[in-house]
């Protein structure tokens, strides 16, 4: 009786010295770049700051996914269209503060309109102008779209590779959509060609600093909060759902609103995530949306362990910061790497990283057992 | 005053047919308040089927089910069903192996089943208490730190029975409880459902005829989806159909 | 216009009959008059020898708009040069004692030649060649003159081939319109019954406007519009569904291997659309072999593929299936990761060894070209032979497993895992096999694919979407559901297309499965009751 509360005391200071590791090295980046001279060894190029900033906004996507893959056993091959309507809504709200600096100096429409030969903005571009509208919408758009989309999904009780393949033509389709030009959001080529935000020029050193911070600050705070859900009781029932979700069902609790509800969550921060990642990179495009977008973000949540929430966090970092050194070095074998990824950590490490080092110090996190792969499900069952 | 005389489950011509088979022909059945009820029946006869039925995961093709005389359970969702105070235990125990025992006792707590109330959910020294009961009466009490996942399957069995007291059901249907289970386990189990009767209605469904003799209770025998006879299981015994069709092979 | 070429032709009639005592034959008559003075009274003569429907004529004229027609300057006798020698242009008897330097050329002017090409033109429509002949009455459909009316008659009354007979009557109906007789008109109308041609549909609305005095003739035109409505939609539904099932052919080709695997081993295998690219990337191989090894055997290049791709895509199947994914098994989404990884590295691969460019496998002429079914539908042969190839794959594969003893164990392991190991059957092995079967199919169908698709590593991405949705809306592992499903959806893509653009229509069929999966959940063909339970 005393040891579940032990357990989370003693998981809960193992969280806490991840995340004053994770402070500390997310301190360290700007301190590097701005103290020493940057002739000096220890300067760390501009470069670096927006690289790790857009590394973060992965993390968080990563997070998102854990939330309900770890914990509620919902695998969404779908979370890019989620992080990718993020990105669009504050894209739109970008473009729009480019205002009448764009190619063909049109105080109001965005180049790409003029060039399509539109005369007045679609109703769906408006209040974009508006930063704090913006942003909502980079939360609220993707919310509800899981909302809708879960809410039908789950009611009908479309569970495991049905729904993997569902949410996967969930973004398929979006792509194909946001590749036309008649939707209204760039076609092809997206929107791109960002000049400030809120006033603050993007090429501006200050500028990247503080997106970078926001970033860290969003995911710390994102990490925060699904920590305090998956430990609540809430926690377990999704983590309930997940091992035997009839059980919950005659145990009186609607799963079809739990699913939901950790499904608009996590599609929320994905949104969150991508409205962050958009202004540091300069450009979103339809390809966010692709499938392989999609699922590579779900290789990097198994990579880290799922199931632990800090493991999705190091787990993009490592993936990403892997990928951003090898396709500069050899840019054609990153495809093998990934690739080899996916095969070697599903078949030898169900746990990743996380699970890799806990191993070693013999103390399983919560969440998924120490050796999927060998342990059946099936127990002496009497059918 | 109504709940008194009004029993606790009525079906009345339930028929569920899947393909073609009828798993469920035009079944009629009376459970009254605080009664142990035993079903017997060959393989096939239905007893899953009917628990599937009142617990709301088949929808039946035709007929009635009534829950205290008034609850349509035909209409109703699996958790409405349950937060009326149906509970339901699995022929194959089905527990949350990644949660621990304790856990999977506080899950089942009656408690509201609502999403704001869950996420904010303190357990309460009552509420503790109450778990550490069932604990006790389950045997459990030593492992309660312990991942489900690691138990016996004896204990599995008693850790789901304890989640259906933690729910403090008003009716509890029971699938083929003591299979695989040890003759000492199988008395054990007697001996909670036992307990657990009384003051609450429970539905049996059982192949071990010693097991239902220990039980002590009045059976039903269903076969090809409809009641063959009830009562007494002395009497059940020596009824020449019954004997024909499951007891005499 | 009209007039001024009535006039000519008037004057050329009174010139031929007054300058040259008449001939028994008329044709020598106009021959003759070929080489008269003046572009105009030549225009006249070819005018009249293109009227009298010879095709002794044609010859004559050719020559003529070639330059190769020469008069005599003594007495205005004509011949046709041939090289060195020449012939006289009636009897075709080559003139014996030929001096050219006796001989002028027969001159044109623009004019002329352009009368030339028209008499030409109609006169084609008595050459001995029937394509000649469809192309001119073709011809004379798209220029509509009401001139041409009495040659049109001549033309049918002389016409054997049904073929070109066709066409004859559907121009001179569609001329007929254009007459100042009524009753030439309604005829005209009645003819054009059986059309299903938008141009006719232009000619007859025409007739229906205002512009025609007679009441009786503006309805009867209105009338066939309609009715001509009715049979162009009935064409383009015809179309849109022999369209829609050649896409659903292809989508079921793509899909029966994914549903066999899914079906038996609950694995969904994400290299599956790289199987197919490996099939069409062995096509290529194959195609390459011959053309080094044994050019004789160009036309049966995709014959040779089949097998080929079958073992190279199966082979590889069993492999992938005994080194990685059997240690998945229990572990669907694991599985489904796993084997994205797979279908990575595969893409990768081929884009290493053959380059990331598209390549091209040649369709072999059995195989190419078009067929017209009916009023303007045009199939292509390789739509038809993959229709045909999809299906006698699918009934193979019925009757693979209804027949055969791993059929058997085949359904045994879908239907209850447990049980059929149980009873002896090696389930390892099965899926094994079953593994090796559905990548075989996949690169079966990526031969079908290299005949109407760029082969590149790409190839198998495009389809793998469309083939879950298959799969998922016919239901798992039942090979009629891949069946129904494939060309369904096939089919409404195309019903959609027209209304929506390919790209729409693409995003509606995938909303509407999403949405029809909430009705059924496991698909059109769901096992049902306690086998549904696991």
């Amino acid at each position: 009786m005393a040891s579940p509360l032990l357990r989370a005391l003693g998981s809960s200071a193992s969280g806490r010295i991840a995340l004053v590791s994770f402070a500390v090295v997310i301190a360290a980046v700007p301190l590097f770049n701005l103290l020493p001279p940057s002739g000096s060894a220890l300067h760390l190029p501009d470069f670096y700051i927006n690289v790790v900033g857009k590394w973060l906004c992965l993390a968080m996507l990563a997070l998102a996914i854990d939330l309900i893959w770890g914990y509620c056993g919902i695998l969404s091959l779908g979370h890019g269209a989620f992080f990718a309507l993020g990105g669009y809504a504050m894209g739109m709200y970008l473009m729009r503060s480019i205002g009448d600096r764009g190619v063909y100096r049109d105080p109001v429409l965005p180049d790409f309109m003029v060039f399509l030969n539109w005369k007045e903005l679609p109703w769906y571009w408006y209040g974009f102008d508006h930063f704090p509208f913006a942003f909502a919408m980079a939360l609220l758009v993707p919310g509800a779209l899981a909302f809708l989309f879960g809410w039908f999904a789950f009611r009908s009780r479309i569970t495991g590779v049905y729904f993997s393949i569902i949410s996967q033509a969930m973004t398929f389709a979006l792509m194909l959509a946001f590749f036309r030009n008649e939707m209204g959001f760039g076609g092809n080529n997206g929107l791109t060609d960002f000049k400030d935000i809120l006033g603050f020029p993007l090429a501006a050193k200050s500028t990247r600093i503080a997106l970078y911070l926001a970033s860290a600050l969003a995911l710390g705070g994102a990490y925060l909060m699904c920590r305090w859900i998956v430990r609540s009781k809430l926690g377990r029932v999704l983590v309930a759902i997940r091992d035997a979700e009839s059980r919950v069902r005659f145990l009186g609790y609607s799963v079809t609103a739990y699913k939901l509800f950790a499904f608009t969550v996590s599609a929320m921060l994905a949104g969150l995530a991508g409205a962050l990642y958009i202004p540091q990179v300069g450009i979103i495009n339809p390809s966010e949306f692709s499938p392989a977008a999609s699922i590579e973000a779900v290789i990097w949540v198994a990579v880290g362990g799922r199931g632990t929430l800090y493991g999705a966090i190091i787990g993009a970092l490592a993936v990403n910061g892997a990928k951003t050194w090898l396709t500069s070095s050899a840019a054609e074998l990153w495809p093998y790497l990934l690739g080899l990824l996916f095969i070697v950590v599903t078949l030898f490490l169900p746990r990743g990283l996380v699970g890799l080092a806990s191993l070693v110090a013999r103390r399983p996190p919560a969440g998924v057992p120490v050796l999927a792969g060998i342990l059946k499900p099936e127990r002496g069952g009497s059918d | 005053m109504t709940e008194r005389t009004q029993p606790i489950l009525y079906l009345d011509g339930v028929t569920v047919s899947f393909d073609g088979f009828r798993a469920l022909n035009e079944l009629s059945l009376v459970v009254e308040p605080g009664e142990l009820r035993t079903i017997i029946g060959p393989n096939g006869a239905g007893k899953t089927t009917m628990m599937d039925v009142v617990t709301g995961k088949t929808r039946p093709d035709r007929g009635r089910v009534l829950f205290k005389g008034v609850h349509d359970l035909t209409r109703l969702e699996e958790a409405e069903i349950a937060n009326l105070g149906i509970g339901r235990k699995f022929q194959k125990p089905t527990v949350f192996d990644h949660l621990t025992v304790f856990e999977n006792l506080e899950l089942a707590l009656k408690a509201d089943r609502g999403l704001i109330a869950t996420l904010c959910f303190r357990l309460s020294g009552e509420a503790r208490d109450r778990i550490d009961e069932v604990l006790d009466l389950t045997g459990l009490a030593a492992r309660a730190g312990e991942r489900a996942g690691a138990l016996s399957h004896g204990q599995r069995q008693w850790l789901e029975i304890g989640m259906l007291l933690m729910q403090d059901p008003e009716l509890l249907l029971v699938d083929e409880p003591v299979a695989g289970m040890t003759d000492y386990e199988t008395e054990q189990t007697a001996a909670l459902l036992r307990r657990i009767a009384g003051d609450r209605s429970v539905i049996v469904v059982e192949h071990d005829m010693e097991f239902v003799r220990a039980l002590a209770t009045r059976v039903t025998v269903l076969h090809e989806g409809s009641v063959l006879a009830e009562g007494s299981i002395d009497h059940v015994q020596n009824d020449p159909r019954v004997i024909e069709v499951y007891l005499g092979r | 216009m009209r007039l001024v070429r009535g006039v000519l032709v008037l004057c050329a009639f009174l010139l031929g009959f007054g300058v040259r005592a008449t001939n028994a034959d008329p044709f020598a008559d106009a021959v003759a008059a070929l080489g008269a003075d003046g572009f105009a009274a030549r225009a006249a003569a070819v005018e009249r020898l293109a009227d009298l429907g010879d095709p002794r004529a044609v010859p004559v004229l050719r020559a003529m708009s070639e330059g190769q027609l020469l008069v005599r300057k003594a007495d205005g006798a004509l011949a046709i040069q041939d090289g060195t020698r020449a012939y006289d242009p009636v009897t075709n008897q080559t003139l014996v004692s030929f001096n050219p330097d006796d001989y002028e050329t027969v001159r044109l002017n623009n004019r002329l030649r352009s009368t030339l090409r028209g008499a030409l033109g109609r006169l084609v429509l008595f050459s001995p060649d029937p394509r000649e002949r469809l192309e001119a009455a073709i011809g004379v459909f798209k220029t509509r003159s009401v001139e041409n009316l009495p040659l049109l008659r001549k033309a049918i009354a002389a016409e054997t081939d049904a073929e070109v007979l066709a066409q004859l009557r559907l121009s001179l109906a569609a001329t007929q319109l254009l007459s100042d007789d009524r009753a030439e008109r309604l005829a005209g109308i009645a003819g054009l019954a059986g059309a299903a041609d938008v141009e006719v549909r232009a000619m007859l609305l025409q007739l229906a406007a205002d512009g025609e005095p007679d009441a009786e003739v503006r309805r009867r035109a209105a009338d066939a519009v309609a009715a001509l409505d009715r049979r162009l939609a009935t064409l383009r539904l015809v179309q849109n569904l022999i369209q829609g099932l050649s896409l659903g052919a292809v989508l079921l080709l793509a899909a029966m291997g994914l549903t066999i695997t899914f079906g038996v081993m609950g694995v969904i295998n994400m290299a599956y659309g790289e199987m197919v690219m490996i099939g069409a990337y062995a096509t290529f191989v194959v195609q390459q072999l011959v053309r080094e090894y044994a050019l004789g055997l160009t036309e049966l290049t995709p014959i040779l593929a089949i097998p080929t791709a079958f073992v190279v895509a199966g082979a590889l199947g069993i492999a992938l299936e005994r080194s990685v994914i059997r240690h998945l098994y229990g572990r669907p989404l694991e599985t489904l990761l796993m084997t994205w990884g797979v279908s990575m590295i595969l893409q990768q691969a081929v884009r290493s060894i053959f380059g990331a460019t598209n390549r091209e496998v040649a369709s072999p002429s059995w195989m190419s070209g078009a067929i017209e079914i009916a009023g303007g539908i045009t199939v292509t042969q390789n739509r038809i032979w993959i229709i045909l190839f999809s299906l006698a794959v699918l009934a193979a594969v019925i009757l693979a497993t209804r027949l055969t003893r791993f059929g058997l164990y085949m359904r045994a392991v879908t239907q209850n895992r447990g049980m059929a190991s149980a009873m002896g059957i090696r389930t390892g092995r099965i899926d094994a096999l079953t593994f090796g079967l559905g990548s075989g199919i996949a690169g079966m169908a990526g031969v079908a694919l290299s005949q109407i698709d760029n082969v590149s590593p790409n190839l198998g991405q495009a389809y793998i979407v469309d083939s879950f949705m298959v799969v998922v809306f016919g239901g798992v592992g039942n090979l009629y559901g891949t069946l129904l499903g494939a060309m369904s959806l096939g089919v409404i893509n195309k019903f959609l297309e027209p209304y929506a653009g390919a790209v729409l229509g693409k995003i509606l069929v995938l909303v509407a499965v999403i949405l029809f999966i909430q009705r059924r959940p496991r698909g059109l063909f769901a096992l049902k009751g306690r086998a549904a339970e696991v």
